[in-house]
């Protein structure tokens, strides 16, 4: 078998495969933390506690009300987004005249009391969400087995982000989003209803983050704790990409997964920490982030 | 840097400067603590259900030993060494603590371990594995409980490579537990003629597994042994299932619990062997605590909360044949009885603090075979004490000279 620096090609391509796949799911996150960030200035630390929350939204959707993965898929973001819009009207409004500092505390106060809630009720050992019937066969791609699922998740995730992307920057919409974080008042004078766009715009984040909760639920077990530690990754990616950056988001969201899953074979002890040691780099050389203004 | 410490660090200074000092002067009762896991990745192994358990055991007792009122402490010590060990010494400077049992973290275990020969109270390892808490860890006050790496390796290992899985490769949770799993499954491998092929360390608490997999799978091994536990455990295993490498390679479970087989269900986890120190299901007496503890709890209990309910009632058997809760004289008697109860039959604690007791290798059950909730495991062989924790090794310096 061919071999580059001493790994054979097909585990090159495999963690590739694989790396993508993970990255999926940082770019699915730090996507909607940065559309927080940059449309809102908000550091939302409450993103892992509302990916859980979509997870849980669709694992009991599945066992009290039969609501299929495909239903979820649309519901599940629908609903947590809704649960965003009340934070934002409730709580999160009244800090946008504050220090970011006190938006990342409520949050970070937030996501402790999802998830103690969580564990309170489920407990802590995790439930399993079954793959949907027509994504759970294999594909043959001659260098690796591929679970069509993840194939999927793929797929699903560019969709999103690019959706994403292309409201922001290339409609009315997302050009007022943009023109809200420039000069409100300057907006709402022109009969825009500025803090509606505000809330819709912490909820569509927030459903980023559901979104991504539904489709992990059938690769790992939904529990309480799920998105505990991956928030801090996604932070670490957002930092990299450039804080607000969407593109960034994206991008680097991706980009990380494939580093990580060829760190996972070179040298796996260190495949937690490699996304942080990038981002000390990052911070030293382009404090704005790689795609960040200064 | 995990923010959720600070946060935790805040609240419990906020509940720290409401509660009242020591309560209760040392001497006019009896206290147990329970430090364990409480909102981590081990809470649903011991945590609450653990609690409930100790306290069934005191109130099985009678509420009192020596006349004394039983008191029971419990705190979360967060999978974190340091605070388990300060809330330890805290609990046996102010509180008058008699007995620590708990645990499930072996790098929290050997903290504490260290505490409890400096303060000379009696610690229960409830649910830690590493087996050095028996060896270089060892204190003439610990008493390691309801399994441990070697008991589960000599268990596991040994069955399957019998049933022909000779070539290992091993997915360890790097860290002290994941490595002392996967040293003593190797020696037990190699000793029946078996070969290790390979081993990938990971980081805990991984969110992903299947780039280690797909490299446990390009070794070539026939058996995947999962040196790792809890949510690593269940979801490598998920991903294993997904992968379709466990239609190449055999799973092993090095430990699982039941919580863990329930989260996965019977679909995901059947076929697998494990090696248990107790099973809900195994006679009457087992079946009737569990549904006592089922009646509180609405789930079966792990071996580690049923061994945490035998421990309680041996430590308290002890105190009254002793006269005295005297550390010193407390642990001569326990190092003397046999322990007769629904957890173990012929039970002895050995020189080094291990308790010696039957264990168990396990089948997990096909959804075909599932006969009522719950019924989860087929009894594969019962391994005597002797066998399942193999001889005293000479690394404790309590254990008798060769």
């Amino acid at each position: 078998m061919s071999e580059t620096f001493g790994i054979p090609v097909a585990v090159i391509l495999g963690q590739l495969t694989l790396g993508l796949v993970n990255g999926s799911f940082y770019a699915l996150l730090s996507l909607g933390l940065a559309v927080i960030f940059g449309l809102m200035g908000v550091v939302n630390f409450a993103h892992g506690a509302f990916y859980t929350l979509g997870a849980f939204a669709a694992l009991l959707g599945l066992q009290y009300f039969g609501v299929n993965y495909w239903a979820a898929l649309v519901l599940a973001p629908l609903a947590v987004g809704l649960v965003g819009v009340i934070v934002e009207r409730l709580f999160l409004r009244h800090l946008y005249q504050l220090d970011p500092l006190y938006g990342l505390l409520l949050t970070f106060g937030l996501a402790l009391i999802v998830e103690g809630s969580l564990h309170q009720v489920f407990g802590a050992s995790g439930q399993s969400y079954p793959v949907p019937d027509s994504l759970s066969g294999v594909l043959n791609l001659h260098f690796m087995f591929l679970p069509l699922y993840r194939a999927w998740v793929i797929v699903a995730s560019v969709v999103a982000c690019f959706g994403t992307w292309f409201i922001i920057e290339r409609t009315s919409l997302g050009a007022s989003l943009r023109a809200a974080t420039e000069n409100a008042p300057l907006l709402q004078a022109f009969g825009v209803n500025v803090p509606l766009l505000k809330a819709a715009t912490y909820g569509g984040g927030v459903a980023l983050a559901a979104l991504a909760g539904v489709l992990a639920s059938p690769v790992v077990l939904v529990n309480s704790h799920m998105g505990t530690s991956l928030v801090i990754v996604v932070f670490a990616v957002v930092v990299i990409g450039g804080m607000g950056s969407i593109l960034g988001a994206i991008v680097t969201g991706l980009a990380l997964g494939v580093i990580e899953g060829f760190t996972k074979v070179i040298y796996p002890e260190a495949s937690n920490i490699v996304v942080f040691i990038i981002m000390a780099l990052v911070l030293m050389i382009r404090p704005a982030g790689l795609f960040g203004k200064d | 840097m995990n923010l959720h410490t600070l946060g935790a660090a805040v609240l419990a200074t906020c509940i720290g400067l409401l509660s009242p000092g020591p309560a209760l002067a040392a001497g006019d009762e009896v206290v147990i603590g329970d430090l364990d896991d409480m909102s981590g990745v081990y809470a649903d192994v011991m945590g609450a259900g653990g609690i409930e358990a100790i306290n069934l055991a005191i109130h099985d007792f009678g509420g009192t030993v020596l006349g004394k009122k039983i008191t029971l402490l419990t705190a979360d010590h967060q999978n974190k060494p340091d605070i388990g060990a300060s809330k330890f010494r805290e609990w046996a400077d102010q509180n008058g603590l008699n007995m620590l049992l708990g645990g499930s973290n072996t790098g929290v275990n050997i903290a504490m371990a260290k505490v409890a020969a400096a303060k000379k109270v009696p610690l229960f390892h409830i649910g830690p594995g590493g087996a050095s808490l028996t060896n270089q860890d060892c204190t003439a006050y610990s008493v390691h409980y309801v399994y441990d790496t070697t008991a589960l390796a000599n268990g596991t290992a040994t069955a399957i490579v019998a049933a022909g899985g000779k070539s290992w490769f091993y997915l360890t949770a790097d860290y002290a537990f994941g490595t002392q799993l996967q040293d003593a499954a190797s020696k037990v491998v190699e000793a029946h003629g078996g070969k290790n092929v390979g081993a990938v360390r990971v980081p805990l608490g991984a969110a992903d597994f299947s780039s280690f997999l797909l490299q446990a799978q390009g070794s070539g091994a026939q058996v995947l042994g999962l040196a790792n536990a809890g949510t690593d455990f269940s979801n490598s295993l998920k991903a294993a299932n997904e992968f379709g490498i466990t239609k190449t390679m055999k799973p092993a479970a090095l430990l699982a619990f039941l919580s863990d087989i329930h989260s996965l269900t019977l679909k995901t986890a059947q076929g697998l062997y494990l090696t248990t120190g107790w099973y809900w299901d195994l006679n009457a007496e087992t079946r009737a605590f569990a549904k006592r503890y089922f009646a509180r709890m609405n789930k079966e209990p792990t071996m580690d909360q049923a061994g945490a309910y035998s421990a309680t009632l041996t430590y308290l058997k002890a105190v009254k044949a002793a006269g005295t809760t005297d550390s010193d004289k407390v642990m001569a008697e326990l190092k003397k009885v046999k322990i007769n109860d629904m957890f173990a039959k012929g039970g002895y604690i050995r020189a080094d603090g291990a308790m010696i007791h039957d264990m168990y290798v396990m089948q997990v059950k096909s959804p075909q075979e599932l006969k009522y909730p719950w019924d989860y495991y087929k009894l594969v062989k019962t391994m005597n004490g002797e066998e399942a924790f193999g001889p005293i090794t000479g690394l404790c310096p309590l254990a008798p000279k060769k």
